[in-house]
């Protein structure tokens, strides 16, 4: 036996190739969705591994520096170092900004970190570690600065000195690690006519500004433009101890919420990321509705095309399963053209995204038990209709 | 009397119930021998195609026989199990359009009823092949069917009828679209289909062209058949 659906299909190829092409489309928007979503949950995954911390340390009932502000006084670290099991801790600060570059504008989430301590980017691409306490910055290579290239944040230019790779905030915004110092600044920094303002109220005061305290009020307005804030402390844990066990430590006896790296993984996922998470799972439903819309009555009509056909297939003797396999078949083979076409530009397309795109093979098989699932159920209207034609219109009146 | 191929007795159909019943057979009798072509000529509404339906096993008859062969295939009711193979194996059709299958070449066209029967690939090809050879189209054996011309498409149809070697074939007027010529060599092209195969035709036809080479007509009226001489001329 011949089968029916093949030859069909051959002899109609180029309704299914276009078919195929456009449904194709369509299932590589599907898979690029859910690259999109497997994308962000990787990058917050890789960001937490690559930050070389064990425990986020933040002011208590806040989520953490990359899902809610976040205050913490700056010699807060020193105290943690007393606490057992910590072998390691540095201040740490997160702004996400604007950064100017020679003639445009990079949105970047600006990190203050400390040379050689925890929160420094694990993994360098090109160049160097940060070795000068002001004015040199890493830059994630997504950000598109070049090493050597200066950018400007707040009033101050910094050089790019490395590229780091994987390092970017849960909105997308690729990372730039500058010193915590120039960081502290850049964040809490006033603009001269503030200051001069600041420091004319503060002269008009004479509580402050007294007769015969030489030096006061000086000291009075450096200490309001100086910044003694940071967003985290991160942590690392002396060798044989649990991060769990520190943290709950640091919480109960330092009134600050501390999250090991699952509790951020959790945050992360579950709440920075789960509303794209469902904005991403509505898009799938509905590419899904559309793609069955699409087979279904695409399948239809070209059943209906052959009435006449099938009645006399059915004339002669062909079996009604015989005749549904056709018509199944000729829907699965649409899906499977489709399903590799959307594969193959899911594929080509990825790394053009400007956030990082990760097709997993588990979703592929997935998407195409999805996809022939989704042919086999459209198919079924058109061989309910096959199924009905009757042998004796081949005959007619 | 030698077993006939095709006997038909007392056959009636009645579309619908009650009111709306519409009596299109209601007293068939026909006796065809093996290798016979008859011709079945009637006015608009006579019943033709109806019983072209009853014994193509496509439609029910209401009561009466059918036999081919001298088996019973219906007595007030289907005397067969599988009415689907009946219709495969020991009838071939051929309609006034050939109604070929576009998405298999004509060789594959004629192929899939032994194929359909069970019969291997190759065999069933080989089969094709003769009577596309016997029919004089075997040199479009490759071809695509909308590359034939209407008189070979008509020809790929009676291939197609003959596949299974049915004992009866059914033709319902195979040739209205042709010019005269083409259709007295599709008549003689099943007469020596039926003389080759010992198979028995019934031809469904208006055409003036064709009447006269019947040897033997049967005229249906109101449902009822009346058997006739034909002048049997050559053609
Ligand atoms: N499915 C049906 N239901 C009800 N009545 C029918 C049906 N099919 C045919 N008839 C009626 O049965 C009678 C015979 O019809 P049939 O089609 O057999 O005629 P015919 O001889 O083939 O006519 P024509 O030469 O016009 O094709 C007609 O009166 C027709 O209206
Ligand atoms: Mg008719």
């Amino acid at each position: 036996m011949i089968s029916l659906a093949g030859r069909d299909i051959l002899h109609a190829w180029g309704k299914y190739v276009f078919t195929g092409l456009g449904l194709g489309l369509l299932i590589g928007v599907t898979l690029s969705m859910a690259g999109i979503y497997r994308g962000m949950v990787d990058d917050a995954k890789v960001l937490l591994r690559n930050s070389g911390a064990d425990i986020w340390v933040v002011q208590k009932d806040t989520l953490g520096p990359y899902a809610e502000p976040s205050s913490l006084h700056d010699d807060i670290y020193r105290s943690l170092l007393g606490l057992p099991g910590v072998a390691r801790a540095a201040n740490a600060t997160y702004l996400t900004m604007q950064v100017r570059r020679s003639d445009e504008d990079v949105r970047v989430m600006v990190v203050g970190i400390t040379p050689g301590q925890p929160g420094e980017p694990g993994y360098l691409l090109a160049g160097r570690r940060l070795t000068r306490s002001h004015y040199e910055a890493i830059a994630d290579i997504k950000a598109g600065l070049a090493q050597g290239e200066k950018v400007r944040i707040r009033r101050n230019d910094y050089t790019v000195v490395g590229l780091t790779r994987r390092m970017v905030s849960s909105s997308g915004d690729p990372m730039l690690f500058i010193p915590l110092k120039d960081a502290q600044a850049a964040q809490f920094l006033k603009d001269n006519e503030a200051i001069r303002n600041d420091r004319a109220r503060t002269a008009a005061n004479p509580a402050l500004n007294r007769p015969g305290v030489p030096g006061l009020i000086e000291a009075i307005d450096a200490s309001k433009t100086e910044s003694r804030s940071v967003n985290a402390v991160l942590v690392q844990v002396a060798p044989g101890w649990p991060p769990a066990a520190v943290a709950e430590n640091i919480r109960r006896w330092k009134y600050l919420q501390a999250y090991t790296v699952a509790d951020m993984e959790d945050i992360l996922v579950s709440k920075l990321i789960s509303t794209s998470a469902r904005q991403i799972g509505m898009f799938l439903v509905i590419l899904a509705i559309v793609s069955a819309a699409i087979v279904s009555f695409i399948i239809y009509t070209m059943t209906l095309s052959k009435v006449r056909e099938i009645a006399v297939l059915k004339l002669i003797g062909t079996r009604n399963r015989t005749i549904a396999g056709m018509i199944l078949q000729q829907a699965l083979g649409l899906g499977l053209i489709a399903f590799v076409v959307g594969k193959t530009v899911a594929t080509l397309w990825a790394p053009h995204f400007p956030k990082y795109v990760l097709l997993e093979p588990g979703d592929a098989i997935r998407g195409f038990f999805a996809v022939m699932a989704i042919c086999a159920l459209a198919s079924t209207l058109a061989i309910r209709t096959a199924l009905k034609v009757d042998p004796a219109e081949a005959i007619g009146g | 009397m030698p077993q006939a191929a095709i006997e038909i007795s007392g056959l009636r159909k009645v579309y619908g119930q009650g009111d709306t019943a519409v009596e299109a057979l209601k007293e068939v009798n026909m006796r065809i021998q093996p290798g016979e072509v008859v011709g079945l000529i009637g006015p608009s509404g006579s019943g033709k195609s109806t019983l072209l339906k009853c014994l193509g096993a496509v439609t029910e008859p209401t009561a009466g026989e059918i036999r081919f062969n001298g088996e019973t295939v219906y007595a007030n009711g289907w005397r067969v199990g599988d009415i689907r193979a009946l219709r495969r194996d020991r009838i071939g059709f051929v309609f006034q359009a050939p109604y070929l299958i576009p998405f298999l070449d004509v060789t594959d066209n004629v192929a899939l009823l032994p194929m359909l029967a069970g019969r291997p690939n190759a065999e069933a090809r080989a089969r094709a092949l003769d009577l596309l050879t016997a029919l004089d189209v075997a040199h479009r054996a490759r071809a695509q069917v909308s590359q034939l011309s209407g008189g070979e498409q008509q020809r790929v149809a009676i291939a197609r009828a003959l596949a299974n070697q049915p004992p009866v074939i059914l033709a319902d007027e195979p040739t209205a679209p042709l010019d005269s010529e083409r259709a007295l060599t599709v008549v003689r092209i099943l007469n020596q289909m039926a003389q080759q195969y010992r198979t028995a035709i019934i031809v469904v036809t208006h055409d003036e062209k064709i009447i006269p080479t019947f040897r033997r007509i049967y005229h249906i009226r109101d449902g009822r058949t009346y058997e006739e001489a034909g002048e049997g001329r050559a053609f």
